[in-house]
């Protein structure tokens, strides 16, 4: 039976085996759902995270699939009618991936080093853009994203409004370093129409080491 | 004369199970009651429908609110409680749905569809355009047909789905597919027809009570 299972083995390595087209993959919360309360309640951590960001999820690999498959079959028309597809959902996985890991259970203490300089030279004052940060999250029309962001080539920290699930980077340039999800899916259960409730308590619950360590990532690399 | 929040045609509970008690609460006294103030805060014009139709030449503000206004007046007339209208389309309506989309049936379909694969938040159309002929269509955020440059399909508006979460989140969380097929139980088919018959087919949008 082995020489069976050995013969067999040997002529399958000798044939070239298809290439496996890698799949995205849900990313773990990095803590239990309830870790966020009482700022963001665990019924909304669990459906935000199990049912929206895993939508994302399978549906971005569904968009990438169908793209492949229309470049094989050479059609440019068709890969172009998958940009929405891919902008929605992998926007949507790029942007709650990021979420997750910018808070933390009970947030940490305001950012420091390079980050608090250039918080300070740009706005002024964390709390200037702590400020700027929830007026613009705040008055996003509909679904969207406020992003606090670094543009690497002018060297400077911007607030900016994505619309939707426009990923920061893709759309606008900015490195990403402290996004608020005001699609009303992350806040409603618990806060209702109390946008500006949440957004304001979100900041308890910030992870500024993350955020710096972005910060980092995006000056030096 | 400033805008007014309209009253509900019922009481907050009458189209559960379909549409939930506290939503209904909520999408009225909190979120139209909203759009109502924030409108008159930014225009001192009256009239709704000309500045849906002239929304160009409005700010976004008034765009957001004005829309959130219009559309949610007639939203909470595009809905009774079962056993209050008819459960379908008649008359004339009826066989103009028949004629533009084989039945009833695929006109809910691709209302459905429309309803569905709107991104993020807005609304899903069943309307009239300039040629007498139905459309289906979405539009984002609080814009309605009726907003000229602004909507893909301009016609006038006969039923509409709000898609925005706010509208189904409490009961229904992220399964929009489950909300839209419960919603046609609750859908004033008798007022619709009435849009019709009195407005629509004359080419004239459906007025709301400011």
């Amino acid at each position: 039976m082995f020489a069976n299972i050995a013969r067999v083995l040997a002529q399958s390595s000798k044939k070239s085996l298809p290439l496996v087209r890698s799949k995205h993959s849900l990313p773990d919360l990095p803590y239990d759902f309830n870790a966020l309360e009482p700022v963001i309640s665990a019924e909304i951590m669990q459906v935000h995270h199990q049912k929206h960001h895993a939508t994302y999820v399978n549906n971005l690999n569904v968009a990438e699939e169908k793209l492949f498959e229309a470049k094989q079959r050479g059609s440019v028309s068709d890969q172009i009618a998958l940009t929405s597809a891919l902008k929605f959902n992998g926007g949507g996985h790029i942007n709650h991936s990021i979420f997750w890991t910018i808070l933390c259970k009970d947030g940490t203490s305001e950012p420091e080093g390079e980050l608090a300089e250039a918080i300070k030279r740009d706005f002024g004052s964390y709390q200037r853009m702590v400020d700027l940060l929830v007026a613009t999250s705040t008055g996003i029309q509909g679904s969207g994203w406020g992003w606090l962001g670094y543009n690497k080539q002018l060297n400077r920290l911007d607030i900016v409004a994505c619309a939707n699930q426009d990923p920061l980077q893709a759309t606008t340039g900015l490195h990403p370093l402290f996004g608020i999800d005001v699609w009303e899916h992350a806040y409603y259960l618990q806060y209702k129409n109390a946008r500006p409730d949440y957004v304001k308590s979100i900041f308890k619950i910030a992870n500024w080491r993350k955020v710096e360590e972005l910060f980092g990532k995006a000056r030096h690399d | 004369m400033s805008f007014q929040l309209p009253p509900l045609p019922y009481d907050y509970q009458v189209l559960e199970p379909f549409v939930d008690k506290e939503t209904m609460n909520l999408h009225h006294t909190k979120h139209h009651q909203t759009y109502v103030n924030n409108l008159n805060g930014a225009t001192k014009d009256s009239d709704i429908v000309a500045i849906c139709q002239n929304i160009k030449n409005y700010p976004v503000a008034v765009r957001n609110n004005g829309g959130g206004h219009y559309n949610h007046s007639l939203f909470w007339k595009w809905m009774a409680p079962v056993g209050s209208s008819n459960v379908a389309p008649t008359g004339t309506l009826k066989e103009k749905i028949e004629a533009t989309f084989g039945s009833v049936d695929e006109m809910k379909k691709k209302f459905t569809d429309a309803a569905l694969t709107r991104f993020g938040s807005g609304w899903a159309w069943l309307g009239v355009q300039k040629d007498g002929s139905l459309a289906i269509s979405s539009t984002a955020n609080q814009d309605n047909p009726l907003m000229a440059g602004v909507a893909d399909v301009e016609m006038i508006p006969i039923l509409g789905l709000d898609v925005w979460e706010h509208a189904y989140y409490l009961k229904y969380q992220n399964r929009r597919a489950e909300y839209i097929q419960q919603w046609w139980n609750v859908v004033n088919w008798d007022e619709v027809v009435k849009y019709y018959d009195n407005f629509a087919s004359k080419n004239n949008p459906v007025p709301i009570n400011q």
